[in-house]
């Protein structure tokens, strides 16, 4: 009877194995799609990347770094650009960040779950997806024109903030949500307070997912031309805005933060539009510094969610 | 024999240390979770909830530390009295805080804080303004004693909790939940994710925590309750069906219900 049983067994068995393999076919076709895809989305972005570190390789020296603008293109450099850029940063920084992450805490964890939050929720959301132009429009409006701070950096920072915000606090809500119920529970159960259960748990434990958002933000905002344009940020600068930090007593002033400006994508813009060729090696460095520290920044927030991630398992 | 209708058989000495009374409960969506469940909690006692899947009974614990309020929209009705106050800890004017500072739970799941050992222990603590590092230590160490953790533990409290068995997780929630010192402890089956051996292990710690404390448990497991309580409630369908001393319970309940949950008729 064994020896009957085993050829019908085994037939059993063979056909399992060629079902299984079958099946196994569509993992292969989609594997083998989406590693296509990637390479050759991979591959183009790197052969431009490449192209413009070529181009821009003759201006790549510390001289490139620390000279102004000029009128003959081999002494020009982007001093006031990247010192533009960081000074808008840091203002966008200190208010979008703060601001955000409350917002991102109030929202989902304070405020009441009905169809006015939804609304919000919803808005906060579109933000993130609105033109960036449409946001200089704003800024030019009410920062500029409505509040009179002028064409300045603190217009600038304030403008790339409301462009991060969204950012950060749709970063910061996923990262909260992200948090397992009976995490929080636990803390509720020996008797935290809400602010307690935020402060001690909810906005460590969100860190990786925020600083996350923060950093894509602040990626994005490095590389936004529009909206300054439309603020009316100056093209061709040969002067530093007031250093924010000073040798007397009391070591800040604020007088920068009324100071004209360029930024990065700014003098990029202005090069690539002379006739010269020789600008647009210029701005060919230019590029390839803006893409640089994105990347580094991305970087940095994969690195430090790693970190993070890391110490923490649900 | 079974059909004997038990006179009460509870002792009469024992101390009413809580006692819900008429207590019905009302999820968001309107669902009856609880129907008119009046149910004494003795001090220094075991009293395990038993019931199938759905019964009411996890909702039932969640009550007396006002878990419920968390989510909106929840609803009690009727009373859970805590002695010696004679509180009302469901009344709005009671806050939740203040019963969750004098109730502690120890969930089904262990779910420590991703932090060190040392402040998982120390955060009920904390919460409550202790800051003084020396009264946190002896505290934490007696709490980590007192949940039998300590001599597993003492040499690495800095460690992430995550690198815990999950039984002695376990240990380390009661540990947390112990060290605030509690009138009560609410167990949602602690053990059911656990192995014999571990379970074994906070069977035998709640034993000893009774002579502190008492105790409120729901478990799956009859032969548990069977093993470490002293009275047993059977639920179903959100109703309290019998509560008796647990001996009773197991050997001559007086509804046939229970006779047959308890059996393996049902459920």
């Amino acid at each position: 009877m064994a020896i009957q049983n085993k050829p019908a067994a085994n037939k059993n068995l063979s056909s399992i194995r060629k079902t299984i393999a079958n099946h196994k076919r569509y993992d292969f076709i989609f594997a083998s799609l989406g590693t296509l895809v990637i390479a050759s989305l991979t591959i183009t972005l790197l052969i431009l990347f490449l192209d413009l570190v070529i181009d821009g390789y003759p201006r790549f020296n510390l001289d490139f770094f620390s000279n102004f603008p000029s009128r003959r293109a081999a002494r020009a450099g982007i001093l006031s650009a990247w010192i533009g850029s960081s000074l808008v940063l840091l203002v966008t920084f200190i208010v979008a960040v703060p601001l955000g992450i409350t917002s991102g805490v109030y929202l989902e964890e304070y405020a009441k779950k009905n169809w006015f939050s939804d609304l919000i929720e919803i808005n906060v959301s579109n933000l993130a997806g609105v033109p960036s132009i449409i946001y200089g429009l704003l800024a030019l409006g009410l920062f500029v024109y409505s509040f009179g701070l002028g064409q300045s950096i603190l217009t600038a920072g304030l403008t790339l903030a409301l462009l991060m915000l969204p950012i950060v606090i749709v970063s910061t809500r996923e990262a909260i949500r992200a948090i397992p119920v009976h995490i929080r529970e636990a803390a509720y159960a020996v008797g935290a307070t809400k602010w307690q259960v935020c402060h001690n748990h909810v906005i460590p434990y969100s860190y990786g997912g925020i600083l996350t958002g923060v950093i894509i933000g602040m990626a994005r905002a490095i590389g936004e031309t529009a909206p300054i344009i439309t603020i009316g940020a100056l093209t061709f600068i040969a002067f530093l805005p007031p250093s924010p930090i000073g040798l007397e007593p009391p070591f800040l002033n604020f007088e920068w933060l009324e100071s004209g400006f360029t930024v990065l994508p700014i003098q990029m813009f202005n090069w690539i539009s002379r006739p010269q060729h020789a600008f647009h090696i210029n701005a060919a460095a230019t590029g390839a510094v803006i893409i640089m520290l994105t990347l580094l920044m991305n970087g940095f927030a994969i690195k430090l969610r790693y970190n993070i991630r890391k110490k923490i398992k649900w | 024999m079974v059909k004997k209708i038990t006179t009460n058989k509870l002792k009469h000495d024992e101390i009413i240390k809580a006692e819900s009374k008429n207590l019905n409960f009302f999820y968001a969506d309107g669902t009856q979770a609880l129907n008119n469940v009046s149910l004494p909690v003795y001090e220094n006692k075991i009293t395990a909830l038993i019931g199938p899947s759905g019964c009411g009974k996890s909702t039932f614990l969640r009550c007396f530390n006002r878990m419920h309020d968390l989510y909106p929209g929840n609803r009690y009705d009727g009373q859970i009295i805590l002695q010696p106050d004679n509180t009302n800890i469901l009344s709005d004017g009671v806050d939740p805080i203040e019963v969750r500072m004098r109730i502690s739970m120890v969930f089904q799941k262990p779910n420590p804080f991703p932090k060190s050992i040392y402040e998982n222990v120390a955060y009920g603590l904390r919460v409550r303004g202790e800051s003084n590092k020396r009264s946190l230590d002896e505290k934490v160490e007696e709490a980590l004693k007192g949940a039998s953790l300590w001599n597993e533990v003492k040499d690495r409290l800095q460690d992430l909790a995550f690198n815990l068995s999950g039984g002695q997780q376990q240990r380390l929630c009661i540990a947390r939940a112990l060290a605030t010192e509690p009138e009560i402890m609410l167990f949602d089956e602690p053990t059911s994710a656990l192995d014999p051996i571990a379970t074994m292990n906070i069977e035998e710690l709640m034993s000893e925590l009774k002579q502190k404390l008492s105790i409120l448990i729901v478990t799956h497991n009859m032969q548990q309750a069977a093993r470490i309580s002293d009275y047993t409630a059977y639920m179903y369908l959100g109703k309290l069906v019998e509560f008796d001393a647990t001996n009773q319970i197991f050997t001559n309940p007086s509804k046939k219900e229970t006779e047959d949950y308890i059996t393996g008729k049902f459920g």
